[in-house]
């Protein structure tokens, strides 16, 4: 039984591990997509920021963080090149673990933090002081 | 006793000892796995870097009575940063397709542009950091600029070490050739450096973008 499983995973496992298998080769095409949309997708934030065309600061704030996420995946994409196949998914599968950690990091600092902030230090804000 | 020793000699012979491990190694290309492994080294990075964001979220509001975002950053100097950071994403793109080519000195010359770029990124970046210090925004005035000079700091030392790593793998592919071992680390920093790059969008996003905004 081990015998035939551990060949049957040898010759499978093998097959996979072929020289380059796992990384799509790179087009200027798909460098250039990238690199364009990147510079649009900077330079809108920072034109909306500088010039505050949106007017209210929480609009504004949305519409950065959703710039910021997009930017993120068109790198993922066109310079990392991540597709769900590379590495057998394994690349995929870490990536999306890593992504699950950093939300709960950032959300559950920030979440926690800030109720500890206006709950446990009342009358701390300079602005109220007399 | 030579029954029993013949039982257990019979014993052992039908009971085979248990394997624990993949006896049949079958062989792994050199090198087949460290794509996967860089990957994973940066996934933990990122882990790093998620940690530093969360501090500088909690702490980047206390001022300590000191000087706030608004009077601090300088946005045109941050996107003339940004934007040497983005034209060495594209110049090490084009250092890769050389290589896929194998035109040796057309990377080399790329890899060159793509170490100016980011050594004009840290430039501008430690002229920033000078500036803030010499107003006497130093790491030690508040918990807001504590964790500032902490996040973008560690930025900026991947971004050195990214430097001292291509400027290493330069001489290796000047000397050595495009063999295959060179281009396996050609790959790996490449990664490190789009990484890099996709951190600092969430530093200008998070850190100078929404600080002027606040």
């Amino acid at each position: 039984m081990s015998t035939g499983s551990h060949s049957a995973h040898g010759h499978g496992g093998h097959d996979s591990h072929g020289h380059d298998s796992g990384h799509p080769e790179s087009t200027f095409k798909g460098y250039m997509i990238g690199f364009v949309l990147s510079v649009i997708l900077t330079a809108i934030p920072f034109w909306l920021v500088m010039s505050g065309t949106l007017g209210n600061k929480d609009v504004t704030t949305v519409a950065i963080l959703v710039l910021g996420a997009i930017q993120i995946v068109v790198h993922m994409i066109y310079f990392l090149h991540m597709t769900p196949s590379s590495e057998n998914g394994w690349t995929m599968m870490a990536l999306i673990f890593t992504v699950v950690m950093v939300v709960i990091t950032l959300a559950g600092s920030l979440w926690v933090m800030y109720h500890m902030n206006t709950n446990m230090m009342p009358g701390m804000d300079p602005s109220q002081l007399p | 006793m030579t029954t029993t020793t013949a039982a257990s000699a019979a014993l052992a012979e039908t009971k085979e000892a248990p394997v624990f491990y993949v006896a049949d190694e079958h062989d792994h290309p050199e090198g087949s796995s460290t794509m996967l492994g860089f990957w994973l080294y940066l996934m933990s990075d990122c882990l790093v870097f998620a940690v530093l964001f969360a501090t500088y979220g909690v702490l980047g509001a206390n001022y300590a009575a000191g000087p706030s975002p608004k009077e601090l950053f300088d946005l045109p100097l941050v996107a003339l940063n940004t934007s040497m950071l983005l034209l060495s994403s594209i110049t090490y793109g084009f250092a890769v397709l050389e290589m896929q080519k194998k035109n040796q000195n057309a990377m080399l010359f790329w890899l060159v542009v793509t170490g100016l770029f980011g050594a004009a990124f840290l430039g501008i970046e430690l002229y920033e950091f000078a500036h803030m210090i010499h107003e006497g925004a130093t790491p030690q005035r508040s918990a807001f600029l504590s964790s500032f000079f902490t996040l973008v700091g560690t930025h900026g030392l991947h971004v050195t070490f990214g430097i001292i790593w291509m400027i290493t793998l330069i001489v290796q592919v000047w000397k050595f050739g495009l063999i295959e071992a060179n281009k396996r680390r050609l790959l790996c920093l490449s990664m490190f450096w789009h990484f890099l790059d996709v951190v600092w969008i969430g530093v200008f996003t998070f850190v100078y973008l929404m600080g002027v905004l606040r």
